[in-house]
């Protein structure tokens, strides 16, 4: 898996990180007990201040995305549920909202915006298996 | 004075003739932190820095160092802290192996293998003459004399002014390997944004002599929020200069196009009430990058001294 930041954009490099990272894991380029690289390596392979990884790192890991094996180094974790589902379907929505908003600017019907969200839910599926 | 801060600054004040140019600055850099000092120039960043070197007296004020006052630095001290001064002097005659043996023997805790990194990454050879040296390779040879001395603190007034892509590069690298351990300090002045946000803990910025923000990037951000605004008319000036509408700690508006972006410093419901107020066609919440919030205090500085509020600063 490769992380790039780019300084200078809407996103603190941190939240770059972390945002890769959580992608990666969702698209199943990184599987459970996959090892990310330490702070230290990928802050030196990013160019950028070891704090601003290790900040990306223990969100990942406050979130159930992560986890620390002291000694050992960073891991991809078996997802853990670390909202209430009042909290998982609210982030939800917002997280539709954002996508609804642009896909009806684009003049799509219902049916259309929603085959093609199975469309890609499969795809990611499929992904999943295939590295798993 | 804080064990753990490496600079500290106490009313810091100097004038030359009768222009304030550091005006009662009060800052420190906690240890093992690196914190970008930002500023236009003119702002007052070389007269700190030299005044924190002992350079330079303060005309009221103090400033300490290692915990030393800076005006009494004995060579003992003056040898754990490392500096770089604008355009990197070094002498023209020498190859850049005598640069590292001149290094050597001055400098009772030198680091060879520091060296010999640092001046790879800035694709040098060793048996070049300093005159034959582009300007980022010049800054690359200083740079690794500067930091193989092994100082504690590192202050860089400006390291990167004029540097190649590549050389700019290499040398946020060697800012970051020299802080690797967690011990090492560095004020690293600075006019390219991208490289403090990359390599910055802090941010520390300059307007006219004083400072107007001190704190780490993240939290910077994350207090900095812009409104783009589709209005004829300056939402500020209501079409008159005279005469700016109130917005509650705003920091900076400027025209983006057809529409103006109005950029605000912890925004309340006072200054939400003030945004709704504005007669606009539009109005809707804008990414704010490091960048703009940086430009919007100093394109403040610069052009709307005018809309200064207390609550801003």
């Amino acid at each position: 898996m490769q992380i790039r930041v780019v300084p200078g954009s809407g996103a603190a490099i941190y939240r770059q990180i972390a945002d890769q990272v959580q992608r990666a894991v969702a698209a199943g380029e990184l599987a459970v007990g996959d090892p990310l690289p330490s702070v230290r390596a990928l802050a030196k392979e990013l160019v950028v201040n070891p704090n601003t990884v290790a900040k990306a790192y223990a969100e990942l890991v406050a979130d159930g995305v992560l986890e620390t094996q002291p000694g050992r180094g960073v891991f991809v974790t078996e997802r853990r549920a670390v909202y209430s589902q009042d909290e998982r379907l609210r982030r939800l929505d917002e997280a539709l909202e954002t996508a609804v908003n642009e896909s009806i600017r684009l003049d799509f019907s219902n049916a259309e915006i929603l085959e093609r969200m199975s469309v890609q839910l499969d795809k990611l599926n499929s992904r999943g298996k295939q590295n798993g | 004075m804080a064990e753990s801060d490496v600079i500290r600054t106490r009313r810091l004040t100097r004038y030359f003739g009768h222009k304030a140019v550091v005006e009662e600055l009060d800052f420190a850099v906690p240890r093992g932190q690196i914190v970008g000092l930002l500023g236009l120039n003119g702002a007052g960043k070389t007269t700190t820095i030299r005044m924190l070197l002992g350079l330079l007296e303060p005309t009221r004020g103090s400033c300490e160092v290692l915990g030393v006052d800076s005006r009494c630095l004995t060579p003992e001290t003056r040898a754990r802290i490392g500096h770089t001064v604008e355009g990197h002097f070094l002498y023209p005659w020498m190859r850049v192996r005598e640069c590292e043996r001149f290094g050597r023997e001055t400098h009772p805790r030198w680091d060879g293998g520091f060296f010999e990194r640092s001046v790879r990454r800035f694709g040098i050879d060793t048996e070049a003459k300093v005159a034959w040296l582009s300007r980022g390779q010049r800054a690359g040879v200083s740079l690794a004399s500067t930091l193989a001395s092994n100082p504690e603190l590192l202050i860089l007034d400006d390291p990167a002014l004029g540097l190649d892509p590549v050389s700019r590069r290499a040398l946020n690298e060697t800012i970051l390997e020299f802080c690797q351990s967690g011990q090492r300090s560095v004020l690293l002045s600075s006019h390219l944004l991208d490289d403090v946000e990359r390599v910055a803990d802090r941010v520390a910025l300059m307007v006219d002599g004083t400072m107007v923000v001190n704190t780490t990037i993240d939290h910077f951000r994350a207090r900095i929020a812009a409104w783009t605004i589709d209005a004829p008319d300056s939402p500020t000036a209501a079409g008159n200069l005279s005469m700016p509408v109130p917005i509650p700690r705003i920091v900076n508006c400027r025209p983006l196009g057809q529409r103006w972006q109005v950029t605000v410093v912890d925004p309340d419901e006072d200054t939400r009430a003030a945004l709704s107020a504005i007669e606009s066609r539009a109005m809707e919440p804008a990414d704010v990058t490091f960048e703009d919030a940086v430009l919007a205090y100093l394109s403040r500085s610069r052009v709307y001294h005018s809309f200064y509020t207390e609550d801003a600063s």
